[in-house]
């Protein structure tokens, strides 16, 4: 939902859903990026839709993401939280908002982000999933302790 | 039980540490159980030339009446048909009681204890994790001094020597002081000193060894690679300007212990062999109990 400078609404940015999430809350920018770590793409069969830097009371500026027909698990919300900790996810069915839920840090990852380090088995076509521990100093891989303090997106796989 | 793997020093307290190194002094002493392994194969996996820890692996092993068996080199296992590390272990499970491993990627031995129904140790991943070595060198320093609250010089390629990574981090448990020395582009990683001052480590990092001598009580040097300099020139001045030398040795103090992981090339000058600072020779043949004990404790 927009606004205009004095506060009024101008109605609806992207359409209500009837079915599916909505992730709202989302940091300015990073839209794009709660896509990608969800796994989403062109080519699944989600219709999708993405509100960026809209103008927020509480956030200053937020995105939006819809997701028609299609209800998230506590797991996949949960990796939001890695770049947007304040997500909040709104569980939609026949329009009214069934479940409304924040996201939580996980303490593991598994198959979400790659290992910077050239040298890591993880970067092999070993049968593993690459695997992080979320720490206060950033992600730590558990394979060889190389530890992710900035710019997570560029290593999302 | 679940099965016991030593995969880096970060997985040990310091209770289990001292622990160990007390089972490899019983060991020297002669006081173990010469058929502790009897009937148990070690299988010894090396996908990276070895000389001194194959050998005191395959040599702890037999010491204790065990026996060990391994692929002859990398070009003639299966690994070289593409086999994945993950399958190669599952395999070799099957025909051992216990796998020592190195291999040059990082995480390597970490991936191994994950498919292995075997206890899987480490000997070296890549720049990464060496316990055994590190559990040798503490025992080499115990037999000279107590570890607590001593200062330690790591001289030398610190960025990507995991002998002296894995040292500095079992240290940390012991309120060592540690004190660096190494060419530029060749420091501690920054993750590595962050995680070490976060454990309240001191790092004091000299210009030249002169500066540092007088202040420690063991020196830890590791070898320069030479690939790691653009030219020879570089190398030659950087590793003229580290040599210790019985001159160098006169400023230190009395108590002074002189390590190195072996091999070394020029870091060591052969006079101060003779030297009663000099420990790096006792240091490798350390290496035999110290993997007698982590054998008996992964295998018994």
């Amino acid at each position: 939902m927009t606004q205009t400078e004095t506060g009024e609404n101008e109605g609806l940015l992207v359409r209500r859903i009837r079915n599916g999430t909505v992730i709202d809350h989302i940091e300015g920018g990073e839209a794009l990026n709660v896509v990608k770590i969800l796994g989403i793409t062109g080519t699944t069969q989600e219709a999708l839709s993405i509100a960026t830097n809209v103008p927020s009371r509480d956030m200053g500026r937020k995105d939006i993401v819809k997701l028609t027909n299609r209800e998230l698990s506590k797991e996949e919300v949960d990796r939001i939280a890695l770049i947007s900790p304040h997500a909040s996810i709104n569980i939609i069915r026949n329009f009214k908002v069934c479940e409304k839920k924040g996201v939580e840090i996980p303490s593991l990852i598994e198959g979400l982000v790659r290992c910077p380090n050239p040298g890591c088995i993880s970067n092999t076509n070993e049968p593993i999933q690459s695997k992080f521990r979320v720490l206060p100093k950033g992600l730590h891989c558990y394979y060889c302790d190389w530890v992710i303090s900035k710019d997570l997106t560029s290593y999302i796989l | 039980m679940a099965t016991r793997h030593i995969i880096s020093i970060k997985d040990f307290d310091r209770s289990e540490i001292d622990r160990l190194l007390d089972h490899a002094q019983q060991i020297d002493s002669k006081k173990y159980d010469r058929n502790a392994l009897n009937g148990k194969i070690l299988a010894v996996l090396f996908f990276e030339p070895s000389t001194r820890t194959r050998m005191s692996f395959e040599s702890a092993v037999a010491r204790l009446d065990g026996t060990s068996v391994s692929v002859g080199s990398v070009d003639a296992c299966s690994m070289a048909k593409g086999e994945t590390l993950a399958d190669t272990i599952r395999v070799v499970s099957g025909y051992a009681d216990a796998i020592v491993i190195r291999h040059p990627r990082e995480g390597a031995a970490r991936l191994a204890a994950e498919f292995a129904t075997v206890p899987v140790i480490n000997a070296g991943d890549g720049a990464g994790q060496h316990p055994s070595q590190t559990l040798l060198d503490l025992y080499t320093i115990r037999q000279s001094m107590p570890i607590d609250n001593i200062d330690v010089a790591l001289v030398g390629d610190l960025r990507y020597g995991r002998t002296a990574h894995s040292l500095a981090s079992a240290l940390s448990l012991y309120n060592a002081r540690l004190h660096t020395l190494s060419p530029t582009g060749l420091e501690l990683p920054d993750t590595l000193a962050t995680e070490l001052a976060d454990k309240g480590m001191k790092i004091v990092n000299h210009e030249t060894i002169e500066e540092m001598i007088g202040l420690v009580d063991v020196l830890y040097v590791t070898r320069l690679q030479r690939e790691r300099f653009p030219d020879s020139a570089s190398y030659f001045n950087v590793a003229s300007s580290y040599r210790i030398t019985p001159e160098l040795l006169t400023e230190a103090k009395e108590n002074l212990i002189v390590l190195h992981p072996l091999p070394r090339v020029d870091e060591i000058d052969p006079r101060v062999d003779e030297s009663p600072h000099a420990r790096y020779f006792e240091q490798s043949k350390n290496g035999v109990p110290v993997r007698m004990a982590m054998l008996m404790d992964v295998m018994q």
